[in-house]
């Protein structure tokens, strides 16, 4: 149940701003509903009938995720129209997508606009992190969702005032499964990993790996003092996906951050 | 858990189309899942008895088809199963390999019930 207005967010994602504790979205409001919400009055009364006759077989033959997708597309459209470059950022809980959005949000929106849209399951505390860079950020709580979806990055940019020629970076909730299967309408997808995570992880969940366009290497000021074999992970990585583009930086120290920054501002640039 | 929302959006998908076809109960819905395509069929299966409660599928049984993983050589052109995402060619040992089935997601086909109640 939803705390602030009491209403049911089973399934349901919310969206909040960060200092404004009366602001609260839910996604599904005014968008698609399910057809078994709880006001539905069931027009089956099992039990009381038994149904004779015959059974027919209707040929279906869509995506599962077929809905996700086309939402997905419409938000890839609309970023396209307006300009708008979208990065979806994947990753375990703890590698360090928050961090590294610190580092390159300052120097790159006094010349271009940026917007964040933060997915977690609770709290606003990454959002009220990226506010204090003075930059537009909306928070998703997914409450017991796993992953984004297009519907909730739909809902969530209509709410921020993008502006046109601009940067949205889109932070996944911390999980290296279920996002990736979500198609969030992204321009590309970044899967961070840091050193203190196995160097095995691109074996380990392969999908995420598959579906990233680069792969960013975070944390590697600490590779002194882990058991963490790079060549050995940059190659797992690129066995899972051959087109992978891979950096190695520290958001904390700021090491290897101009090559990925440089990098950025390129794809900026060509987009 | 993302087998939650997935079974969320196939039940989602199957009572739209039952309601389409004359709001008959569902009793069987048919699915193709790769064995690359990150879905545990068994995963699915519980949380899909979860998420059709209350709608015209609460009773459908699920059919699933697990295609194996097929891999296409970028260099050769050879065509061998596959277990994951990468592989080598077993003609050429290149490692340029384009995955062209076991990815599969897709609902088929489903079967309503209809006729008269007694």
């Amino acid at each position: 149940m939803c705390d602030t207005c009491g209403c049911s967010t089973e399934g349901g994602a919310v969206l909040r701003k960060p200092g404004q504790s009366d602001y609260h979205v839910h996604v599904s409001d005014g968008e698609h509903g399910h057809t078994h919400t709880h006001d539905e009055h069931h027009t089956h009364d099992i039990g009381h009938h038994h149904q004779e006759g015959t059974s027919r077989k209707v040929v279906i033959e869509q995506d599962v995720l077929q809905k996700n997708n086309l939402l997905a597309e419409r938000n890839r459209g609309y970023f396209e129209a307006r300009n708008i470059f979208a990065l979806n950022f994947l990753s375990s809980p703890g590698s360090g997508k928050t961090s590294l959005l610190e580092k390159i949000i300052p120097p790159l929106h006094q010349r271009i606009p940026v917007a964040v849209i933060e997915g977690d399951q609770q709290t606003t505390n990454d959002a009220e992190r990226i506010q204090a860079l003075g930059v537009p950020v909306i928070q998703i709580n997914t409450g017991s969702g796993c992953h984004l979806d297009a519907a909730m990055v739909n809902r969530a940019f209509k709410e921020l005032d993008l502006q046109d020629n601009s940067l949205l970076c889109i932070e996944n909730v911390g999980n290296l499964v279920c996002p990736a299967l979500f198609d969030l309408g992204e321009a590309l997808k970044v899967v961070i990993i840091s050193v203190t995570e196995g160097d095995d992880k691109p074996l380990k969940y392969p999908t995420m790996f598959h579906e990233a366009d680069l792969c960013i290497l975070n944390k590697i000021d600490l590779l002194p003092y882990v058991d963490f074999d790079v060549s050995k992970c940059r190659e797992n990585a690129m066995r899972v996906n051959h087109h992978l583009e891979w950096f190695e930086l520290s958001a904390k120290t700021g090491e290897g951050l101009a090559a990925w920054q440089q990098w950025l501002e390129d794809k900026l640039a060509q987009h | 858990m993302h087998e939650l929302s997935i079974a969320l959006s196939i039940v989602e998908a199957v009572e739209l189309k039952a309601q389409e076809e004359g709001g008959g109960k569902i009793s069987g819905i048919d699915l193709v899942i790769g064995k690359l395509a990150g879905i545990v069929p068994e995963s699915l299966r519980f949380c899909f008895s979860a998420a059709s409660k209350g709608t015209l599928a609460e009773d459908a049984v699920l059919a699933i088809e697990e295609p194996e993983g097929v891999g296409e050589c970028g260099e050769c052109g050879m065509k061998f199963p596959v277990t994951f995402y990468y592989a080598e060619c077993p003609e050429c040992r290149s490692l340029r390999i384009k995955i062209i089935s076991g990815e599969e997601f897709s609902i088929q086909s489903m079967t309503i019930e209809e006729g008269e109640e007694s």
